[in-house]
């Protein structure tokens, strides 16, 4: 099974051999003893830190079909390097496009996207409401919301919806976890620690399902709930929509609540607040666990981790997109 | 596409398996089963490469070909002795008669289990495989994909989590 790798050291990595060689550095820039990573345990890499590399670790990287995602300094996403395109299918290709531009045939996989999204974020209070924090109001104002799905014609107005829906769900953030207040959700920068969180999570979360996005035949800029835009492969952002509240949020409330993360793990500099490298490396860790986590898949018939359905979310996918078989969103069931 | 091997197997494994594959659905990259046979593939019969050699014919990729002897050699990863792999051969011999090379056989090895099995083209198995040419023509352009078979078969198919993931 391959895995990712998070680099928060800073360093050299290396072809050596068929292998990879990643040399790290200490705070002065001295070298540090090598470690080996075979080429066959890795599908991505995740640059936190300040990496060296040459073109001939990209050429074996390319071949080898593992992509690279970058991040800077203040933890924003900046970039993959991503393997050439190994998997064409021009029927895909095409039919992902209608999908698209036929607005009858968004709206469909617009709603759906939002209606996986909501499910499962009402479930994520559902189940903190049965354990002792009221957060019922917002329960019901997000139910008032979804009725409203079906009346809308653009795609517009249901990513308003989606807005909204999100906003009712965030306040809930404030009784869900004990130390910490959320206060508005602010990106860009975030505000305070679990705004800091929050994006960060959502940040791995759109990373991960663009990795998986890239081993189907799907086209990671062709959206359908999102507008397709210049620098983003927005389907990965539709995609994230569904798996934020399971995968991102539930790791929020956990590192927080089971105090894995606390005060003095974040920096407050003028008017935002920042992970200190420890604090990634918690959360990291943690979201690393709760992808890895497997349940009995009722389909299928056996084990899955929770990283393994975004890939099956990219086969249902691409069932609808070719008329197989009408798109279900993935909705937590247990 | 060139109509291949891969299709004349395909077909008689499961014709859905076919259609997602002639229309650019392919899976072989997230199967360990097919890691494995290629592994095996590129570890069994090492010296052989010195006297054989591949040879690429119309799409369809003979891994070892046997020129003085005309024989065609094919490994398998599994013992189970699948129809589809008679007819991949078959197919293959077909081919090189097609370009004028008559008289070939064909071997297929499982290494693994030190076995083999020949194959032979009659004259019934040409008029088989060219019938079969046009249903596979016929079946891949279709605009509707196939319905899927009986799950116990597909457990160890590559398109397996394609097929069969839904939600309820």
């Amino acid at each position: 099974m391959k895995k990712t790798y998070y680099l928060f050291n800073a360093g050299r990595m290396s072809r050596k051999d068929n292998t990879l060689q990643f040399t790290p550095q200490d705070e002065e820039g001295k070298e540090l003893p090598p470690k080996y990573i075979p080429i066959e345990s890795v599908s991505d890499l995740y640059c936190y830190g300040a990496l060296d590399a040459n073109s001939a670790l990209y050429n074996f990287l390319g071949k080898s079909q593992v992509a690279v995602h970058f991040f800077d300094y203040y933890e924003h996403y900046t970039g993959s390097f991503m393997p050439k395109d190994y998997l064409l299918a021009g029927k895909v290709q095409i039919e992902q496009t209608m999908h698209h531009v036929k607005k009858e045939k968004r709206m469909v996989l617009a709603r759906l996207f939002i209606e996986g999204a909501a499910f499962n974020m009402l479930k994520n209070l559902r189940y903190y409401n049965n354990r002792e924090k009221n957060v019922q109001p917002q329960i019901d104002s997000i139910e008032q919301f979804m009725e409203m799905l079906h009346g809308y014609t653009e795609v517009d107005e249901l990513m308003g919806l989606e807005g909204n829906i999100r906003q009712c769900y965030y306040q809930a953030f404030e009784t869900i976890i004990d130390e910490f207040t959320m206060g508005n959700r602010t990106k860009q920068p975030p505000s305070n620690e679990v705004n800091a969180l929050i994006s960060f999570g959502n940040m791995m979360c759109y990373s991960l399902c663009l990795g998986q996005i890239y081993h189907t035949q799907l086209n990671p800029t062709i959206s359908f709930l999102h507008e397709p835009g210049a620098r983003r492969y927005s389907l990965a952002l539709d995609l994230a929509e569904i798996f934020k509240p399971l995968l991102v949020d539930r790791t929020i409330f956990t590192v927080l609540n089971k105090k894995q993360l606390q005060a003095d793990d974040f920096r407050i500099e003028l008017n935002r607040c920042i992970m200190k490298d420890a604090a990634k490396k918690t959360f990291v860790k943690a979201f690393e666990e709760r992808i890895n986590e497997t349940i009995q898949h009722r389909s299928l018939k056996r084990s899955v981790s929770y990283k393994h359905l975004v890939k099956l979310e990219c086969y249902k996918l691409s069932k609808h997109i070719l008329g197989v078989e009408t798109y279900k969103p993935f909705k937590t069931w247990w | 596409m060139p109509l291949t091997a891969t299709h004349i197997a395909y077909y008689h494994l499961c014709r859905r398996k076919l259609w997602l594959f002639a229309n650019g659905i392919t899976m072989e990259h997230t199967s360990d089963l097919v890691a494995d046979g290629r592994f095996i593939h590129e570890n069994s019969y090492e010296r052989r490469a010195d006297k054989f050699s591949e040879v690429e014919i119309d799409g369809s990729k003979i891994d070892f070909y046997d020129a003085k002897n005309k024989v065609i050699h094919e490994t398998k990863r599994s013992a189970a002795r699948e129809v589809a792999h008679g007819w991949q051969v078959k197919y293959y011999i077909y081919l090189l008669k097609k370009s004028g090379i008559e008289g070939v056989s064909g071997k297929i090895e499982y290494p693994v289990f030190h076995q083999c099995t020949d194959v032979l083209l009659t004259q019934d198995d040409e008029i088989y495989i060219e019938k079969t040419i046009r249903n596979i023509e016929e079946l891949t352009a279709s605009p509707a994909c196939p319905p899927k078979i009986e799950k116990k078969k597909c457990r160890y198919c590559s398109y397996f989590d394609f097929c069969w993931s839904e939600e309820y």
